[in-house]
């Protein structure tokens, strides 16, 4: 069928410039259009009022949901279990026989790191958190790896800080709201974190990848030295992230480069903690200062 | 006996905001979703539903957006998806005025045709989106956009149902 148009106006003068003017605002919004991309990627923070205005309206009923979607979610790993019940028993019965003696060793080894700590003068920096809060939300459609966090800076949540869950690091801060923040996810291609192996101290850097992988490149070797099993947490290199905060786990190697899957999936992790900006350098001189002052007295 | 069967269907009394705004209330309805799902996806997951209601009103009726219309509800796509400010306005505004071309080219057009114009459009703006995010430094490989594609493409015959049945409803 050919439908009729209000595009062909014919004769009519009025009409003709109608049509004209919509073509020059057209063309003029795909421009500012244009300029305005082109700030939002020269300067990521710009429009992060505009963003946390859609970010607070969408915050009730998106919270609402994930309370759902948390229970739904795990329904199948519950049905799961129920069927491997028999040999999953004897499974975990063996493994918790040979946590029993990894703990005491652990308990051990824990008394005697106080102990010498307390030998160097060692002060245990704060964990420094800032808040606690839900992911509710993630820019579903986009191919920013972006989530959105239900606690903003009225809480004190702010730009460029580290965010973790119970399992690992998550990401880091982007942009804050009044009670919204969308966090950089560690699987972005943008979320550089350095890393370090736990067995050997071998540091690396972790990248994502966008598809729910993140890969880990060494430093400062040729040969890439991460094997399949190998475990990575946080360097504290560099600041921003603190030391010791699990990453990931190397699952397999691709063309010379390690490809890790994080410990925190962002789709399961239900609590997540906002961490004060890692600042090395003062932490030490606040040891230093401290140790003085002991002396001191 | 038919005139009482068709009396609910016909000449209902409709304001200027009901025949109006149905078709942009359901564009900015279709942006938000995107927002609301509570799922943090691991992966771009869902189609851009707001882009899809769009297209599907533009494909049951050519004349219904006016040129400039991509550029509002664009803006109000980018607050919501998460996208960098300015990537839908400049993607909607451009398909509507290659559509608005390919309008003046071809004037024949069927249920095929506006499938395939629409899968044209869909493709268009998820790599164009993916590309101005690429252009930030985020995202991944281009790869990761063909499932999502794959299913705007598969769910856009029932996006214009919807968009038909809203049709039917707003009209008087």
């Amino acid at each position: 069928m050919a439908p009729q148009s209000k595009r062909r106006p014919g004769y009519d003068r009025k009409a003709q410039y109608g049509l004209f003017a919509s073509y020059v605002i057209a063309i003029g919004g795909a421009l500012i259009g244009l300029v305005l991309l082109a700030i939002s990627i020269l300067d990521p923070p710009g429009f992060s009022a505009l963003r946390s205005a859609g970010a607070e309206i969408a915050r009730p009923v998106a919270s609402n949901l994930r309370k759902l979607v948390v229970g739904v979610g795990n329904l199948d790993e519950a049905v799961a279990a129920y069927i491997n019940a028999g040999s999953q028993n004897a499974a975990l019965r063996r493994q918790v026989d040979a946590n029993r003696t990894r703990l005491i060793e652990a308990e051990a080894i824990r008394q005697e790191n106080v102990h010498l700590k307390r030998l160097l003068r060692l002060t245990e920096t704060e964990i420094g958190i800032a808040a606690a809060g839900h992911l509710i939300s993630s820019a579903s459609s986009s191919t920013a790896r972006v989530a959105r966090l239900d606690v903003g800076h009225a809480q004190g949540v702010k730009p460029g800080m580290p965010v973790r869950a119970p399992e690992g690091l998550v990401g880091r801060i982007i942009r804050s709201g009044p009670n919204t923040a969308d966090v950089l996810l560690l699987i972005d291609e943008g979320n550089i974190v350095p890393v370090r192996r736990t067995s050997d101290n071998i540091p690396g850097i972790s990248s994502g990848r966008g598809d729910g992988t993140i890969e880990i490149r060494a430093l400062n070797t040729e040969r890439n030295p991460f094997k399949p099993g190998d475990v990575v947490v946080t360097s504290g290199i560099g600041g921003l992230y603190r030391p010791n905060i699990p990453v990931g786990v190397v699952a397999r190697l691709e063309n010379d480069n390690a490809i890790a899957i994080p410990f925190a999936n962002p789709s399961r992790v239900e609590l997540v903690v906002v961490q004060t900006p890692f600042r090395p350098v003062e932490a030490a001189r606040e040891s230093a200062a401290q140790a003085a002052s002991a002396d001191d007295r | 006996m038919n005139s009482r069967r068709y009396a609910t269907r016909i000449a209902r009394p409709r304001s200027a905001l009901h025949i109006r705004g149905t078709p942009i209330i359901s564009v900015l309805l279709g942006s938000m979703i995107v927002a609301l799902v509570p799922v943090v996806a691991q992966a771009p997951l869902l189609p851009p539903f707001g882009l899809m209601i769009f297209l599907g009103w533009r494909v049951l009726r050519p004349d219904i957006w006016p040129l400039w219309a991509g550029a509002p509800l664009g803006l109000f796509d980018d607050v919501m998806s998460g996208q960098p400010i300015g990537s839908a306005i400049f993607l909607w505004t451009a398909i509507l005025l290659l559509l608005d071309v390919e309008n003046q080219r071809h004037v024949w057009r069927d249920y095929w045709h506006g499938w395939f114009t629409a899968t044209l459009a869909l493709g268009l703006a998820l790599t164009g989106g993916w590309f101005f995010v690429h252009i930030g430094g985020h995202g991944g490989s281009l790869v990761q956009i063909l499932p999502q594609l794959a299913y705007s493409v598969g769910l856009f015959p029932l996006i214009v149902r919807l968009c038909a049945a809203l049709d039917r409803w707003r009209l008087p």
